[in-house]
């Protein structure tokens, strides 16, 4: 019974991580502020869902739509917003508007089920939620350590001297925008699937600001920070159930914390695996 | 009918662009997205519900102006101060502006809790009769009192030292304080200003709507004024929010009540994509 337990949250903080891993590659390594991930991750939900619910449409080809879909809808966004040199907050504005937006049509088409939510079947079992996550890290690890990762992080550093030595600002921020959105797309299709309800509450800007919560908590140009936090994100309230009405307030004060005294969060710009070189590198060091 | 129809539009209007002139006053000194202004509207907003029934509207408005200001402040000094001192990037800012926001929300969520509250009834359904119209007393109340403020900050950012100093600051603000201009002082001005409008403005949505935790959604309606009177610009984010104002209201009396905010937000990408800078913004290109 506990194992069953301990076993959901687990997956469940892996299907988060894939999102969050989302979100880390857009704003902790392209440096652009989103507060409304969550609407791709709705609409990965959501595809899915009404794809096996009224289609009965194979999960893995669901899971293809929802990655198409949300891929599609950062498009439709991000190719307004980012073009040419605006500021990045015109893109923070607009994708607000837009997570606004989606929720009210979520909730006023019949084929969402409005309001009331989707009642789906739990077809995301263990292996397919750990094998995602797999795939997303390797997928994140060979992007962000491929000329196009460089691209991200020198776009975030100084976008005047990236686009001096010939960086498109607009392409490597619009295509760092799909692939989180892609892999947030994902996670929607999991989550869907593995909570086997969905609703159009379940994705507004409160799911939005965890995301990047962890991001920020985690650090900044850090793949394997922002996940560990968020398994501890998506651990700690199921630990501390009754002191449920301060985990968000608690949030909001660890940003402004983590801002003030330790902008680099976690890890910040490092790995788990530079911490364990560094470490040998070090005893190596005193031994020679 | 349709002059009602553009009274209702323009006094809502009214009160977006009272929440868009602060915010964009707050975008153009420091050049970050407050995200925290929605909340100090939600806590303006339960100041006047406070003081309202006892001590009537007009002196709720100017307390809980005066009250919004004291936050607005208080918040700078906690959670902008550091960061800005440090000349950390905007980003750093707007995250930190999140967790204010997030926290302040949650926290009146834990301990006031999330029932709404209505204010008393001030106007009832009292109609002032206009060219075989009926125009409601709230509308022409909330349009009047919010385009006078407005014009009495215009006055005073055009006709005062301390309003020289600011459009100096929104210049050049290291210069600005070579000229021997206590920047500190000079944005905790700024932070009042717009606290105690973003008070003001609760305080009318209170009475139109209903008082709630999370009241500061509108704010995206002030954060879209302000884009689309182009950023930074206080007459743009005036004339911003009357047009979005006035549409919306049209959009809702003519087409679907439910479409509102999705029109709001097509009405932004759609102006992204012709006048990216906005009706009246200057350059929006970072600079070199």
């Amino acid at each position: 019974m506990y194992y069953h337990y301990a076993l959901n949250i687990f997956l469940l903080a892996c299907v988060n991580m894939i999102a969050v891993l989302g979100v880390s590659i857009f704003t902790g390594f392209t440096g652009l502020f989103s507060l409304g991930h969550a609407a791709f991750v709705g609409i990965g939900a959501y595809t899915a869902g009404v794809l096996t619910y009224h289609w009965y449409v194979p999960f893995p080809l669901a899971i293809l739509a929802a990655m198409l879909a949300s891929g599609a809808a950062s498009l439709i966004i991000g190719v307004p917003t980012l073009r040419a040199k605006l500021r990045s907050d015109y893109f923070a504005i607009a994708i607000m508007g837009f997570g606004e937006a989606l929720r009210v049509c979520l909730e006023n088409l019949s084929i969402t089920n409005g309001a009331r939510g989707l009642s789906l079947d739990e077809l995301s079992g263990p292996a397919w939620v750990v094998g995602a996550l797999l795939a997303s890290l390797a997928f994140a690890r060979s992007l962000l350590k491929s000329r196009f990762g460089a691209m991200f992080v020198s776009v975030r550093e100084d976008p005047v001297a990236a686009e001096m030595i010939g960086i498109n600002l607009f392409r490597t921020r619009l295509l760092s925008l799909v692939v989180s959105a892609v892999l947030c797309g994902v996670s929607g299709a999991l989550l869907a699937h593995r909570l086997a309800f969905i609703q159009p509450v379940m994705f507004t800007m409160t799911q939005s600001t965890q995301l990047l919560a962890s991001v920020i908590a985690g650090g900044m140009g850090s793949v394997s920070g922002p996940v560990i936090v968020s398994l501890i994100f998506t651990a700690l309230p199921e630990m501390l159930r009754n002191l449920e009405m301060y985990r968000l307030p608690a949030y909001g004060l660890l940003l402004v914390m983590i801002m003030i005294f330790r902008p680099q969060g976690l890890m910040g710009y490092r790995e788990i695996s530079d911490i364990l070189r560094g470490a040998r590198g070090f005893l190596s060091e005193k031994r020679r | 009918m349709f002059l009602q129809t553009l009274v209702t539009g323009l006094s809502i209007g009214a009160i977006y662009s009272l929440m868009a002139v602060g915010y964009s006053l707050i975008f153009s000194v420091l050049s970050f997205s407050n995200f925290a202004h929605g909340a100090v509207i939600m806590l303006g907003a339960y100041i006047g519900l406070a003081l309202a029934s006892k001590l009537g509207l007009g002196f709720a408005l100017v307390m809980s102006g005066a009250g919004a200001g004291v936050i607005a402040m208080i918040n700078e000094r906690v959670a902008y101060a550091a960061l800005r001192r440090r000349g950390a990037p905007s980003l750093y800012l707007m995250i930190s502006a999140m967790g204010c926001s997030m926290f302040l929300e949650n926290m009146v969520y834990a301990t006031i809790g999330a029932r709404f509250y209505a204010f008393p009834e001030f106007f009832g359904s009292r109609t002032v009769r206009l060219w075989g119209s009926s125009l409601s007393l709230l509308d022409l109340c909330a349009f009047v009192i919010s385009v006078t403020a407005v014009f009495a900050l215009h006055l005073f950012i055009t006709r005062t030292r301390t309003g020289i100093a600011i459009r100096a600051g929104v210049n050049d603000m290291t210069m600005c304080s070579l000229m021997g201009v206590n920047t500190d002082r000079l944005i905790s001005v700024v932070f009042f200003i717009a606290g105690a409008f973003a008070g003001v403005a609760g305080v009318f949505l209170g009475v139109r709507y209903l008082v709630y935790p999370t009241m500061g959604w509108v704010t995206n309606k002030a954060y879209i004024a302000a884009v689309i009177g182009g950023l930074g610009s206080l007459p743009g984010a005036m004339m911003g929010g009357l047009i979005l104002g006035v549409l919306e209201t049209l959009v809702s009396t003519y087409i679907s009540s439910v479409m509102r905010d999705v029109f709001s937000f097509t009405a932004l990408t759609a102006l992204l994509i012709c006048l990216p800078d906005g009706l009246m913004g200057a350059e929006t290109e970072d600079k070199v």
